[in-house]
């Protein structure tokens, strides 16, 4: 088991999020994680990354086996947790490549092998721009400045691919995306899926999940995996709306 | 008499005969005369205090507890004390200064257009320059500073640079002053005087250096004047040793189309001042006052600029950003004055700081002053903390907090070390934030 999420409970300044999460993925399966707007979506991937923001007051997450919890966000990334973030941040002054140069190396200083040198890291930057039509001059722009909305999400897709994963959790990467870029993104994570890494698509919307075909679907509401099944649950989701889900929510006995 | 019970005035004022004994053979100069008035001057000012609005959040009046010596000396110092400052791969003429004194033994100068002028304030002296006698203290107003007065009473070297019409002088020109003090503090006050003819163009960087522990009191002038057409690109370096006492003023006059691009870059002394006074007395001139300090520990510094926009079409841009850890203090005192002919003027003042622990204090104070009605003018400040957010973007990248926190006061730092033209002189500086704070 790659990743295992047990009775999970957590709060933001005292107002309470999460309340029992209970989410196993293994390696090679894709996980989409569905619901309306704050049922809980991004504050499970934002926990999963190491955002200090929130407090969890029950359950643990075991990751490799290990209390991920436990772990700093850098240490995360370094065990090869992943995470797109739903809104990429602009980084003024630091450089795309000065980014992944060193957090490449550092996550390879971290895992006891050599760093790689100016002309190994250019090829691999080469190679994996392409996953996602990212043209050079990205490299030495700064980090998200002045990106479309669209470019920004390719970007983290890129640094995905460049950083290779073993957990990678994407947060509403398809927001704001038109049909041409959620096909470049969704195209970019296809290629990156494998047997060796698990991946969790948190997403609003059942679009992006045509071209990211998820293993299993969850539904998030109110802080809770209320409905778990195969990726036409996400179609029955597109079809009958979130409001679906809350009445059927109500009907449940207290 | 113990000199302890005597006011910082008190001090200059009773030294100032000793020394001028010791300027031999300097009786009949010009400068007897300049030192004269202005030590009679000194005896009519006082020291400023808090009470006075441009001193408000700077304090002095620890230098009445201090004992200085009004006439330093020079001792021998080898090249290694001054290579450790020079900027790799760069081509350009050297001045070294020691203890403000010219050391022509640590100084280079490159092959200079004919008819340039560079020298030190002492040659010039001796030698009865004329362009000194006819243009030193024509730039400034010293009216009531205090410290102006004091260095011009006190006046003895320094660099001089007179660049006559229609020249180019392709390398930089690199003033080192370096300060070594070895027995009791010394009062070290060079005077620089540089005058840029029409068409003509140079970069000058003046770079104050010191060993970490050495104790003394740097008081400097430098007045500039750049006529029309030309273009002066300056750069102020300020590297000094934590027990030390900065007051500098830098005051430019600039004719009509003139461009000068100004750098004040420093990780300060234990107290620092630094006064930039720049006037446009001709139309159609652009200036750009940029600066970048970095201050730890106790250290206090104070960056204090006027533009004065005295004539239409000029256009001013300022951007100073600070860096301040431990209880370090900061200050910002910008004034913008565009006065009531000078319309069409176009400025911008942006004073931007970071404050890295939460015992650092920023005083910052932005000022426009506008009499004309058709100007396009604006000013800001920002004091804050690092980015949260994008550190975490960095941290949740697999990058240490430590490099993290590197990562974003390079970025934070850059577009004032990318707006200085000399590459050298910008590798030099990303040295000097990497050992600071990687």
């Amino acid at each position: 088991m790659l990743l295992e999420i047990k009775n999970l409970y957590a709060n933001i300044n005292g107002n309470e999020i999460l309340k029992g999460i209970n989410l196993n993925v293994n390696l090679g399966e894709v996980h989409a994680i569905m619901g309306p707007n704050g049922s809980g979506k991004s504050t499970l991937a934002s926990i999963l990354a190491g955002r200090e923001d929130y407090e969890v007051t029950e359950g643990e997450i075991l990751y490799k086996g290990k209390n991920l919890l436990e772990l700093a966000p850098e240490d995360r990334a370094r065990e090869g947790v992943f995470l797109a973030f739903q809104y990429p941040v602009e980084i003024p002054g630091v450089s795309n490549t000065n980014l992944l140069k060193t957090a490449v190396n550092e996550i390879r200083k971290y895992r006891g092998e050599d760093e790689l040198d100016a002309i190994e890291f250019l090829s691999l930057l080469k190679e994996k721009s392409k996953l996602v039509d990212l043209d050079q001059k990205f490299l030495s722009r700064s980090v998200n400045e002045g990106f479309s909305g669209g470019e920004k999400k390719r970007n983290e897709i890129f640094q995905m691919a460049v950083l290779n994963p073993t957990l990678a959790i994407l947060d509403e990467t398809d927001s704001g995306l038109d049909i041409d870029a959620l096909r470049i993104v969704a195209n970019g994570v296809n290629k990156l899926r494998s047997k060796e890494n698990a991946i969790i698509v948190v997403t609003h919307y059942q679009r992006l999940l045509n071209y990211i075909i998820p293993d299993f679907v969850h539904v998030l509401y109110q802080g809770k995996i209320v409905k778990s099944g195969s990726k036409e649950l996400a179609i029955e989701l597109e079809e009958k709306g979130y409001d679906w889900i809350k009445n059927q929510k109500e009907e449940l006995p207290v | 008499m113990n000199q302890n019970q005597l006011t910082f005035k008190e001090l200059c004022l009773k030294n100032f005969e000793e020394f001028e004994k010791k300027l031999n053979g300097e009786k009949q100069l010009p400068i007897k005369d300049f030192r004269e008035k202005s030590i009679k001057h000194l005896s009519n000012l006082d020291l400023p205090t808090i009470k006075n609005e441009e001193w408000k959040y700077t304090n002095v009046a620890f230098l009445n507890k201090e004992i200085f010596k009004v006439a330093p000396t020079k001792p021998d110092i080898s090249a290694e004390h001054i290579d450790k400052f020079l900027f790799d791969k760069l081509e350009h003429s050297l001045i070294t200064f020691v203890n403000g004194i010219y050391d022509s033994n640590l100084s280079k100068l490159l092959d200079i257009p004919s008819g340039v002028e560079i020298l030190s304030l002492s040659e010039a002296i001796k030698s009865n320059n004329s362009n000194l006698s006819k243009l030193l203290g024509s730039f400034l107003d010293d009216t009531n500073n205090f410290f102006t007065t004091l260095n011009s009473s006190f006046i003895n070297d320094g660099a001089l640079i007179f660049v006559p019409d229609g020249k180019i002088i392709e390398e930089p020109i690199h003033l080192i002053f370096y300060q070594n003090s070895v027995s009791g503090k010394s009062l070290i006050q060079p005077r620089n005087l540089f005058v840029i003819g029409k068409n003509s163009q140079v970069t000058i960087i003046e770079h104050y250096v010191s060993d970490t522990e050495t104790e003394y009191f740097t008081n400097s002038v430098t007045e500039i004047y750049v006529d029309e057409n030309g273009i002066l690109d300056h750069i102020k370096l300020q590297e000094e040793s934590f027990n030390s006492i900065h007051i500098g003023r830098m005051d430019i006059s600039q004719k009509r189309n003139t461009n000068f691009r100004s750098h004040l870059i420093s990780t300060g002394a234990k107290f620092s001042r630094n006064e930039f006074n720049s006037r446009f007395d001709g139309e159609y001139a652009e200036s750009m006052l940029n600066g970048l300090f970095m201050i730890t520990g106790e250290q206090f510094f104070d960056a204090h600029t006027l533009i004065d926009h005295a004539k239409p079409h000029c256009n001013s841009y300022e951007h100073y950003k600070g860096i301040l850890q431990g209880n370090s203090k900061g200050v910002f005192n910008g004034k913008v004055m565009v006065r009531q002919d000078a319309q069409k003027t176009n400025a911008f003042q942006e004073n931007n700081t970071i404050l890295l622990s939460d015992s650092a204090v920023m005083n910052t104070k932005p000022q426009l002053e506008i009499f004309a009605d058709d100007v396009k003018c604006s000013h800001g400040a920002t004091v804050g903390k690092l980015n949260d957010e994008a550190k975490f973007y960095l941290k949740s990248r697999g990058i240490s907090e430590e490099a993290a926190t590197a990562m974003l006061i390079h970025a934070f730092a850059s577009d004032v070390i990318t707006s200085i033209k000399i590459e050298a002189l910008r590798d030099y500086l990303e040295k000097i934030i990497s050992r600071k704070f990687n």
